[in-house]
């Protein structure tokens, strides 16, 4: 692989990742969003978090199930306890790494 | 999180996804190291696409000798669902002038946006530019710094899953949810839990045909179509009893 290749590689990659981010910006300013749109989206933050969640839990396979991924599941259980009780991003994701590392040391995964 | 709208505030609601930006950058880092990728074009990767999941679909399939229209064609599909967060949070920022809302557009990510949803549930008014350009510039240096520090210790860490670090950017989702969830008062917590466990049970389904990145995007949008279809038929129910 060249350093040419990868720079051009670079560049579309992040004119099209800038135009994904900056174009619904630039569409809201322009227009006035309808009722059903608005509400479509008020149920974004949660569907799009849930399912970056489960893609996390889950293994892929192509042309198969996807299986359960053990070790993020077993140290995803002391994470999702540690933020009904401390309501703290930050403690959550301590105790997650925590969790991660006594699994990884039981051998569990 | 507090209702302060502040730069200051920016970087302080920031700072516990630090730990799962570091997390995913030094492991990205290091894959970047070990396919032959230098400090210098991982901080322009880092700078210029600024997007995990989607540097690492980059890398492999740059090892792979895909081409490039194949790569971009990979990175837009991992990364459309920017643009689902995008049109969430866009509303909130109408009122400021195009610039800002194209400044905090370019580097809107999962996190910073996770962020800001929770942060509007905590204040019940609009975003203010100050404390999101804070929170986004803080996520962007340190991605940078990360997955170039990553790089250069490379060859020193065997293993990038020591120590669970990795993790925490799994611990972060965890987080942010619950927080989404609990936050949002606009519904009640089961009706959350219903949507969120929708979409993940639509996540195991479409995994067997897509893989993760697509389906994330495909359940999101299920999933609220989903939602609104349950809540017109709540509205509808009580007239029909």
């Amino acid at each position: 692989m060249t350093d040419g290749k990868l720079l051009v590689t670079i560049l579309l990659c992040g004119l099209a990742t800038w135009l994904l981010r900056v174009t619904p910006f630039v569409l809201v300013k322009a227009a006035r969003l309808p009722k059903w749109l608005l509400s479509f989206l008020s149920f974004v933050p949660v569907a799009i978090l849930a399912a970056i969640f489960a893609e996390e839990l889950l293994v892929y396979h192509p042309g198969a199930w996807p299986t359960l991924n053990v070790e993020n599941t077993l140290a995803a259980l002391p994470a999702i306890v540690a933020a009904i009780v401390s309501k703290s991003l930050l403690v959550t994701v301590v105790v997650g790494v925590a969790a991660m590392a006594v699994v990884r040391l039981l051998g569990w995964g | 999180m507090d209702i302060d709208l502040s730069a200051k505030a920016g970087l302080k609601d920031v700072m516990p996804t630090a730990f799962g930006y570091i997390g995913v950058g030094l492991a990205f880092g290091i894959v970047a190291h070990t396919s032959g990728i230098g400090p210098f074009m991982v901080l322009l990767m880092s700078l210029i696409v600024y997007a995990g999941s989607a540097q690492f679909v980059l890398t492999s399939m740059l090892l792979a000798a895909s081409p490039v229209s194949a790569i971009v064609a990979s990175v837009f599909l991992v990364n459309a669902r920017m643009a689902l967060m995008s049109m969430t949070v866009a509303p909130y920022l109408k009122k400021e002038s195009l610039t800002q809302n194209i400044l905090i557009g370019s580097l809107l990510t999962d996190e910073t946006f996770a962020l800001s949803m929770n942060k509007l549930n905590v204040t019940h008014r609009p975003l203010r530019p100050a404390w999101f350009h804070a929170a986004n510039l803080g996520a962007y240096l340190i991605w940078a710094a990360a997955t170039v520090a990553g790089d250069l210790v490379g060859s020193l860490i065997p293993d990038a899953k020591a120590f669970g670090l990795d993790f925490a950017v799994v611990a972060m989702f965890i987080g942010l949810l619950y927080l989404q969830m609990v936050t949002d008062r606009s519904r009640r917590f089961s009706r959350h839990l219903e949507v969120a466990g929708t979409v993940m049970l639509l996540m195991v389904i479409l995994m067997r045909f897509m893989p993760g990145n697509t389906a994330i995007l495909v359940a999101t949008v299920l999933g609220c179509l989903i939602g609104m279809a349950l809540e017109h038929l709540r509205k509808e129910a009580p007239t029909h009893d």
